[in-house]
């Protein structure tokens, strides 16, 4: 089990707490929770990441176990604290504005 | 006994005002949606509680939300704003060509027969429709055919900010965009041809009346008269009798022919409203008075309206969505400020009152008159 924490917007959106669960078959890669997410929660499908490329939207970011992975490939595999449901994968609204 | 709605979109979410015909006691529903900009949202002819809105933020990007019972409940629908084919390039601020990427919709247009039937225009400018009640989205690729490389976003971005739909001609439609100008359809919205005919544009376009650039801001017809549209354009009221083949300018006597939005009557199709700002440096009211112009003769002659009012100290603007009209007798006009009032006239503009003074910036007034 993937423990997810949205940002603020995205549980209102999604109608979830700050804290949610993903069931993720095979290999727990930063791709692979998206796409859990995404399945589960159809809602914020282009709130994450771009409908046609996939690609993050620039004011996302990625955070696993201490590691920006905002930039990372889909395919990278999370930190095993993640993996492993010890700590939360965080799903964020980057710093904007002053 | 009729009771009226005004829907309001704000930089920080939607507002739902409602009140009987007499129009001088609301209650204020919202924020729904808050936290987020509410470019528009709009009701449908054919069911007035099926609404839709769009919903946008810089950080997660585009939503459409619906609502069956008249903004009580919402659903998010479809949000799938794809081009269809590869749609090319088009002028960007430097001019060179940059590629087409969405960006947010702008507009929601409800087909005047058909509660599932929606049309959205967006930014980078494009027309999409929807037949399921905004669960999935096509574009109509021909209206970038219309010189699209040509276009170029104004300030505000390239976007489609203006749809109308002739009551009296199914296949007929017009759209506008900054800025690139007035584009028709006549076939339902397979081809487009450039509408902008007498438009004149010296301190923007190298080329003064080019077949497209114009910075259109605002569009407005009466059902009534399909052929005869208003525009307020960045700089020049103007007005054409042939349905955008040609425009001639009816400023006339305004002490300012900048402005954003434009309205007609709902029951007199000569009277129309234009809300002057002062220029495209200064986007506020001339001599810090908020004043609301009336034309009871389709333009040139015009008188202010300021009855209620603030006529000193007044430094908001006004957008190009943000004025409407109902549809009782009298006819109520409505229009919201970037300093977050929602003023309203019962009286045709003769005299004015907040409805509400401290909402976020107000995006976009629509006005539904529920029977």
């Amino acid at each position: 089990m993937i423990r997810v924490v949205l940002p603020h917007h995205l549980r209102t959106l999604a109608h979830v707490g700050k804290e949610i669960e993903l069931h993720v078959d095979g290999p727990k890669t930063l791709g692979k929770v998206l796409d859990a997410l995404e399945a589960q929660y159809p809602v914020l499908r282009g709130t994450i990441r771009d409908h046609l490329t996939q690609q993050r939207r620039p004011f996302i970011r990625f955070f696993a176990s201490g590691e920006d992975l905002s930039l990372a490939p889909a395919d990278t595999p999370l930190p095993n604290a993640v993996a492993t449901g010890l700590i939360p994968f965080l799903i964020v609204g980057a710093m904007a504005g002053g | 006994m009729s009771n009226i709605r005004v829907l309001v979109g704000t930089r920080k979410g939607a507002f739902i005002m409602t009140s009987d015909a007499k129009r001088n006691r609301w209650d204020i529903s919202g924020p729904h949606f808050a936290g987020w900009e509410i470019y528009h949202l709009k009701g449908s002819p054919a069911d007035p509680n099926r609404l839709y809105a769009s919903q946008s933020s810089g950080w997660f990007g585009q939503l459409i939300q619906r609502s069956d019972d008249g903004g009580k409940t919402w659903e998010a629908v479809g949000n799938k704003f794809i081009y269809d084919g590869i749609p090319g390039t088009h002028q960007w601020y430097d001019g060179t060509q940059h590629p087409w990427e969405f960006k947010r919709v702008w507009y929601l247009e409800p087909s005047l027969t058909d509660q599932d039937t929606v049309y959205a225009g967006v930014e980078d400018a494009g027309l999409f429709r929807s037949r399921d009640g905004g669960q999935t989205w096509q574009e109509f690729p021909g209206l970038r055919e219309a010189k699209g490389n040509l276009w170029q976003p104004g300030a505000g971005g390239m976007c489609l900010h203006s749809i109308i739909q002739d009551p009296s001609n199914p296949n007929r439609m017009y759209i506008a965009i900054s800025a690139a100008g007035v584009f028709r359809t006549d076939d339902g919205g397979q081809k487009w041809l450039p509408a902008n005919g007498g438009l004149i544009s010296p301190y923007e376009l190298p080329d003064p009346s080019a077949e497209v650039g114009h910075c259109v801001h605002g569009i407005a017809m009466h059902p009534s008269r399909p052929d005869v549209l208003y525009m307020q354009k960045h700089w020049d009221v103007m007005r054409s009798d042939d349905a955008g083949k040609s425009w001639h300018e009816v400023s006339g006597n305004l002490p300012s022919d900048f402005g954003f939005p434009i309205a007609v009557h709902a029951h007199e199709p000569e009277t129309i409203y234009v809300i002057p700002i002062k220029s495209d440096s200064e986007h506020y009211p001339p001599d810090g008075k908020l004043r609301v112009y009336r034309s009871l003769t389709g333009g040139n002659e015009w008188e202010a309206l300021t009855k209620g009012l603030p006529q000193s100290n007044c430094y908001i603007n006004v957008l190009r969505s943000a004025l409407a009209v109902d549809s009782l007798d009298p006819c109520g006009v409505y229009f919201g400020t970037t300093g977050g009032q929602v003023y309203a006239s019962a009286n045709a503009g003769d005299s004015w009152e907040p409805i509400v003074r401290d909402l976020p910036a107000v995006l976009s007034v629509e006005v539904q008159t529920l029977l």
